[in-house]
C-alpha cells in the first residue's frame, strides 16, 4: 500500500471515525481514501473550508469524547497552529498527520523534514508539547497512526505523526494491524450532561494568572511521565560505533545505507533514529556517549535535530551534521562522504 | 401561601453575570436558557462559547460548553454535532467573532447546513477589547479605532449578515430581532425558540441576530443605547425574517434548495 492510504487504514482501524481535512500536496491519497472509506464505516468525511476549521472540527468531534484526526502538509499545519494550541490547553486528544514538504513559505512539493522544530518546539502559542511520532517505512506508518490515538486518549494530548512526501507516496506492503473500537472512558466529554452530572466544559481560559500555571504545570507534570515511559528509538550497529548517526523517518533510511558501506570501508558507524521526536529519546544517545567519539546527525532540513542531540550529548562529543533541504533527498553516497569527514576528523584530532 | 412568579431559568447556572450595567447580552442569555427549559434539552445541549465579550458564557450556562477559539465556534460546532448528530448544538458570537474573523467559518457551517443554532450578538463593536470598530460599526460610527466616524470609503461598508447568509441553500431560518422592548424581548425569545426547534426537527442550519447595545463602549446611558439602537442601527439593520424555509412550505433546507434550483432553471427567481 502507498504510505498515505496505509495510515488512512489504520487510523479507521483504531477506531477513528471523524477526519475532517483540507486539500494539500502531498498528503493528497491519504484525505481521498478517507473519502472513500469513512462512509462505509459509518464515519465523517468532512472537507473543511480551511486548515483552520479543520483542526477546530477535530478540536469539536475531539470534544465530544470521539477519536478524530486531522492531515496536512507543512504549510498547512502552520494554519492548524492555533487549533493545535488549543487543544493542548483544553487537555483534548487528537491526532494530527504531517506528510512534510519543503518550506519556508508555499516552499515547495518534495519530501522535506523542515517542520522539526515546530513539531517540537512550537506548533503553536504557549506552553505545550505533542507527543510526535517519526515513521521511516509503510508499515510504521501504519503502526504509528494505530497507536497514536491510543497515547492522545491516555495522556489527554494531542499526537502528531511527522511523515514526509517520500514516506507518504511510497508503497511498500504492511500487515494492517485488528480492528479496534473506541472504547476509552472520557468522563470529561461533553456529550450532554442528561441531568446526571453537573456540567461538562471543554476550555483553555485561564483568567486567574495562578489557575493557569497550575494547569501548565499539571500538564508539564505529565509531559514528565510521558517523557520516563514513550521515548522511542531504534538502533542499528551502535554496540561498537564510533561514529553514531543519528536520524529520523526518510532520512535515517538513506543514513543506514550509508552505515553499510561505510562498514564496508573500515569505519564504525552505527545509527540512533529516534521514533519520538518528543519525548526525544535521550536517553539511547545518553547510553551510546560512552562508546561513541562523534555524532552526525543526518536530515532533510538545515539541521534541526542538531540542538535536541546537542543537549543529549551535552558537549561531551562532538555532534556534526550533514542534510539536504528544499525537497532534496541526500543519496547515501554524499552521507558516505559526511561520515569519512567526520571520521577524518578524529583521526586528526588523534594525532 | 408564597407563589413562584419569576425564577432563574435551569440551563442558566447561578454564576453572576460578567456582563456591564445595561447590556444586553444577558437577556438574551435569560432567552436562551427558557428555550432550553421549555424544550427540555438541556441535559443533551452543548453550547459553543466564542472570543468577545461573552467568552465566559460557559459558566452561565448549565449545559455542557466548550470554549472556542477567536471565529472558531462555527468549525467546533460542527465537529460536535458531526461527533453527536442526536445532540443539540448551539454557538454563541458576537460580531467580530461572527463576521470578521470568524466570517469563512460562519457562512461554510451555513452553507453545509450544519444542523446548529446560532445566536448572533450584533452590538455593532468589539466590546471585550474596549470598543474597536466592528465589521457591522455604522458609517460615521465613533470606536475607539475609528475617532473621526467610520469612513466607508476607508473601512468600508457594514455587514448586513443575515441577509448575506439568507442567500445559502444550507439555511432553514435567519431572522433578526432586538431586545430594546418588553414586546420585541417577547418577539425575540419566539426566534429563538423556532431556531431550536428547526435544529432538533433536522430543518437545517438557524441563525437569529439580536440587534444589542454595548452601553459602556457606545459611551451611553442604558436607556440611551437602546434609543441609539432604535435610531440608527434598526434603519441600517430592519428587524424581520430572512428566510424560513418551513414558512415556505419545505420540510428542510434540501427540499428548499431543489425548489429553487428548479426556480432559477426555469428562468425565475432565487
Amino acid at each position: 500500500m502507498k504510505g498515505n492510504e496505509a495510515l488512512a487504514e489504520a487510523a479507521i482501524r483504531a477506531g477513528c471515525r471523524f477526519f475532517f481535512g483540507y486539500p494539500i500536496t502531498p498528503q493528497t491519497e491519504l484525505a481521498a481514501y478517507m473519502a472513500k472509506r469513512m462512509p462505509k464505516e459509518n464515519g465523517v468525511y468532512l472537507q473543511a473550508e480551511s486548515e483552520i476549521a479543520a483542526i477546530n472540527m477535530v478540536y469539536g468531534a475531539s470534544a465530544a469524547g470521539k477519536r478524530a484526526m486531522t492531515s496536512s502538509s507543512s504549510p498547512g499545519i502552520s494554519l492548524k497552529a492555533e487549533g493545535i494550541s488549543y487543544m493542548a490547553g483544553a487537555d483534548l486528544p487528537g491526532v494530527i498527520i504531517n506528510v512534510q514538504r519543503g518550506g519556508p513559505g508555499l516552499g515547495g512539493i518534495q519530501p522535506s523534514q523542515s517542520d522539526y522544530f515546530q513539531a517540537t518546539r512550537a506548533t503553536g502559542h504557549g506552553d505545550f508539547h505533542l507527543i510526535v511520532l517519526a515513521p521511516s517505512t509503510v508499515q510504521e506508518m501504519t503502526d504509528h497512526a494505530y497507536i497514536a490515538f491510543d497515547l492522545a486518549d491516555e495522556y489527554r494530548v494531542p499526537v502528531m505523526v511527522l511523515a514526509d512526501g517520500m514516506l507518504g507516496q511510497m508503497m511498500e506492503p504492511v500487515v494492517l494491524p485488528e480492528p479496534k473500537t473506541d472504547a476509552a472512558e472520557k468522563p470529561w466529554a461533553v456529550t450532554g450532561h442528561k441531568g446526571e452530572r453537573p456540567h461538562n466544559i471543554a476550555n483553555s481560559l485561564y483568567l486567574a494568572p495562578e489557575r493557569l500555571e497550575e494547569t501548565n504545570v499539571e500538564r508539564y507534570e505529565r509531559y514528565e511521565r510521558i517523557k520516563a515511559a514513550e521515548q522511542r528509538a531504534e538502533e542499528y550497529l551502535v554496540e561498537d560505533a564510533e561514529i553514531v548517526l543519528v536520524a529520523f523517518g526518510a532520512s535515517s533510511r538513506i543514513a543506514r545505507s550509508a552505515i553499510d558501506k561505510a562498514r564496508e570501508k573500515g569505519i564504525k558507524a552505527g545509527l540512533i533514529r529516534p521514533i519520538t521526536l518528543w519525548p526525544f529519546p535521550v536517553d539511547a544517545i545518553e547510553a551510546a556517549v560512552p562508546g561513541a567519539k562523534a555524532f552526525l546527525t543526518v536530515e532533510m532540513n538545515m539541521g534541526q535535530m542538531v540542538d535536541d542531540v546537542r543537549l543529549a550529548v551535552n558537549g561531551r562529543r562532538p555532534v556534526e551534521f550533514f542534510g539536504r533541504t528544499g525537497g532534496i533527498i541526500p543519496t547515501p553516497a554524499e552521507t558516505l562522504a559526511a561520515i569519512e569527514r567526520v571520521a577524518a576528523s578524529l583521526e586528526g584530532g588523534a594525532r | 401561601m408564597s407563589k413562584v412568579v419569576f425564577q432563574r431559568p435551569h440551563a442558566l447556572t447561578d454564576t453572576p453575570f460578567s456582563y456591564c450595567p445595561g447590556c444586553t447580552h444577558g437577556i438574551v442569555h435569560r432567552l436562551v436558557a427558557e428555550t432550553l427549559d421549555e424544550l427540555g434539552i438541556e441535559g443533551t445541549t452543548v453550547g459553543v462559547a466564542p472570543v468577545g465579550c461573552s467568552v465566559l458564557a460557559y459558566e452561565f450556562f448549565a449545559c455542557d460548553m466548550v470554549q472556542a477559539a477567536h471565529g472558531r465556534a462555527l468549525a467546533v460546532a460542527t465537529g460536535l454535532k458531526r461527533a453527536m448528530p442526536e445532540n443539540v448544538v448551539f454557538a454563541y458570537q458576537g460580531d467580530g467573532d461572527l463576521a470578521s474573523i470568524g466570517t469563512a467559518e460562519t457562512v461554510h457551517a451555513a452553507t453545509r447546513g450544519e444542523k446548529i443554532t446560532v445566536i448572533f450578538i450584533n452590538n455593532a463593536i468589539y466590546g471585550m477589547t474596549g470598543g474597536q470598530l466592528a465589521p457591522t460599526s455604522l458609517p460615521q460610527q465613533v470606536t475607539q479605532t475609528s475617532p473621526y466616524g467610520r469612513d466607508v470609503n476607508e473601512a468600508g461598508f457594514p455587514i448586513r449578515m443575515v441577509e448575506m447568509l439568507s442567500t445559502l441553500d444550507g439555511v432553514a431560518l435567519a431572522q433578526r430581532v432586538t431586545v430594546d422592548s418588553p414586546k420585541n424581548v417577547r418577539a425575540a425569545k419566539k426566534a429563538i425558540k423556532k431556531a431550536f426547534e428547526y435544529q432538533v426537527e433536522g430543518v437545517g442550519y438557524t441563525i437569529i441576530e439580536v440587534v444589542s447595545t454595548c452601553p459602556t463602549n457606545w459611551g451611553l446611558s442604558p436607556a440611551d443605547a437602546l434609543q441609539w439602537l432604535r435610531d440608527n442601527m434598526l434603519p441600517y439593520y430592519p428587524l424581520g425574517v430572512y428566510r424560513d424555509v418551513k414558512a415556505e412550505g419545505y420540510a428542510n433546507v434540501a427540499e428548499a434548495a431543489s425548489a429553487r434550483a428548479e426556480r432559477l432553471a426555469s428562468g425565475g427567481d432565487a
